[in-house]
């Protein structure tokens, strides 16, 4: 892979905190909030409905430096889940009849006790999720992964923002998209993607700049002729993302001068059947460090679930947080615009 | 009134345009977001074919509009730059295939 881009830890950018980032949201010029656009939807006080995924972010570590990373993940982080955490995690997954666990990080995979949580949490009957950067897949130690997800019917998510490389690469860092592409074959060859195999390979496509995704299914019928004819490829759906105002997106968008539109933007494109629907209402997002969210944008932003709620997975109460208020900022505009944006793609078909 | 005429605020404002006769913008608004809409062709190909016709009319708001749209609707600069190419080349001939009435007219008049 080519060359890898500092992290805005590594760069020590102010943007790096996540108290800087919310400063730099706050004053944004906006005709309406977000708590008044939820108030026109008579959606206000936003609550959660109830816990279907159970979102676990492994940590910051990561082999790319996404432009567009809200995480701000890259190889020169050390944040990774502490093994009581995640046994902590696994401790509550197994007394809960949560039915979904959504993997995420950085790159998941890295962490040592990746491939333990996939085993154990498959073997309580739950649904798995691995959302994959797919380059990971071509590092020696993680070759493995295609076959071992495959044996554990873990539904892959993997990153791709445009089938050509010009555009892949310029968001993801050079030498992505081949790297993207040798993985999706060796996805294929295992079965993912495959009709009638059961093994679920879906992508993820993020804008490259600062505009919102177009019609999720006709952007996925593009994709999926794209990929076929160039490449062979196959997969089962594609997921338009929003791009959030958060961590490298949003230094991005300060340095190219286009915060302020692009917040416009969000907010002109305010959806109130997306808002309806936003992925915090059944959703709770576990950081490396057992804090607990509403969502993993949320937990970049380190705002912990609202006042008098559980803390950490280890005061995790069902009954206090199923149906909680749920915390609410300027950066929630980008799971409400067009037709919404949440991990699993549009919000309203 | 400004002492230039084009200002990108302005497109923000299209909607003002409803407000000295709403039934017509509403007629007009029905109707637009109808033609845009996926048919027998994609939101992309729309989006491209627009993007066209705003350099062959030469109006910088559609531009701006428009490349915004072709970029969510799935298409690459390289897609978009020939969709101008194809504008461009449109009027380019548009002018020279008006050369056969000159030539016409010469032949007419001439010995």
């Amino acid at each position: 892979m080519g060359r890898i881009l500092p992290t805005l830890h590594k760069r020590r950018a102010p943007l790096a905190s996540a108290a800087d980032q919310r400063a730099t949201l706050a004053p944004v010029p906006l005709r309406r909030s977000f708590a008044e656009c939820l108030r026109g939807a008579d959606l206000f006080p936003l609550t959660a409905t109830d816990i279907e995924i159970f979102q676990i972010n492994l940590g910051k570590k990561c082999n790319q430096t996404c432009r567009h990373c809200h995480v701000d993940a890259g190889p020169d982080r050390t944040e990774v889940m502490p093994r009581e955490v995640l046994d902590e995690c696994l401790a509550v997954l197994a007394n809960s009849d949560i039915p979904r666990v959504d993997i995420t990080g950085g790159a998941p995979e890295l962490h040592p006790d990746f491939c333990e949580l996939v085993e154990q949490v498959a073997a309580m009957g739950k649904d798995v999720m691995d959302r994959c950067n797919l380059t990971i897949l071509l590092l020696p130690n993680y070759a493995h992964l295609p076959e071992f997800f495959a044996k554990h019917k873990v539904e892959v998510i993997g990153s791709l923002p445009y089938y050509r490389e010009k555009q892949t690469d310029v968001q993801r860092g050079a030498g992505v998209f081949k790297e993207s592409i040798e993985a999706l074959t060796r996805l294929n060859a295992v079965g993912y993607g495959m009709p009638g195999s059961g093994l679920v390979l879906n992508l993820v496509t993020n804008p490259v700049g600062a505009f919102l995704p177009g019609n999720q299914a006709s952007l996925e019928l593009q994709w999926k002729r794209e990929l076929e004819r160039r490449y062979g490829i196959l997969f089962n759906n594609l997921f338009t993302i929003t791009n959030m105002p958060i961590s490298r997106f949003l230094d991005w968008l300060q340095e190219t001068n286009n915060l302020e539109g692009y917040m416009a933007r969000l907010l002109d494109a305010f959806n109130p059947g997306a808002a309806q629907g936003v992925m915090c209402r059944n959703t709770l997002s576990v950081g490396w460090d057992g804090r607990l969210y509403d969502c993993d944008f949320n937990q970049m932003l380190e705002l912990g679930l609202g006042p008098g709620l559980p803390e950490s997975i280890f005061d995790f109460d069902l009954e206090k947080i199923r149906n909680r208020k749920i915390v609410i900022g300027s950066h929630c505009f980008g799971c409400t615009a067009g037709a919404g944006s949440s991990c699993g793609g549009v919000i309203v078909a | 009134m400004t002492d230039h005429y084009y200002n990108a605020a302005d497109l923000g404002r299209f909607s003002e345009m409803g407000e000295e006769a709403g039934h017509l913008w509403e007629k007009f608004n029905g109707w637009y977001t109808a033609v845009f809409a996926e048919g027998a062709l994609t939101e992309r190909e729309k989006a491209l074919i627009a993007l066209g016709v705003a350099h062959a009319v030469q109006c910088p708001y559609c531009i701006d509009a428009y490349s915004e749209a072709c970029l969510e609707n799935g298409a690459d600069p390289e897609q978009m730059t020939e969709a101008v190419h194809v504008a461009a080349a449109i009027r380019g001939g548009a002018s020279l295939v008006h050369g056969i009435q000159m030539r016409n007219k010469t032949r007419q008049l001439g010995m």
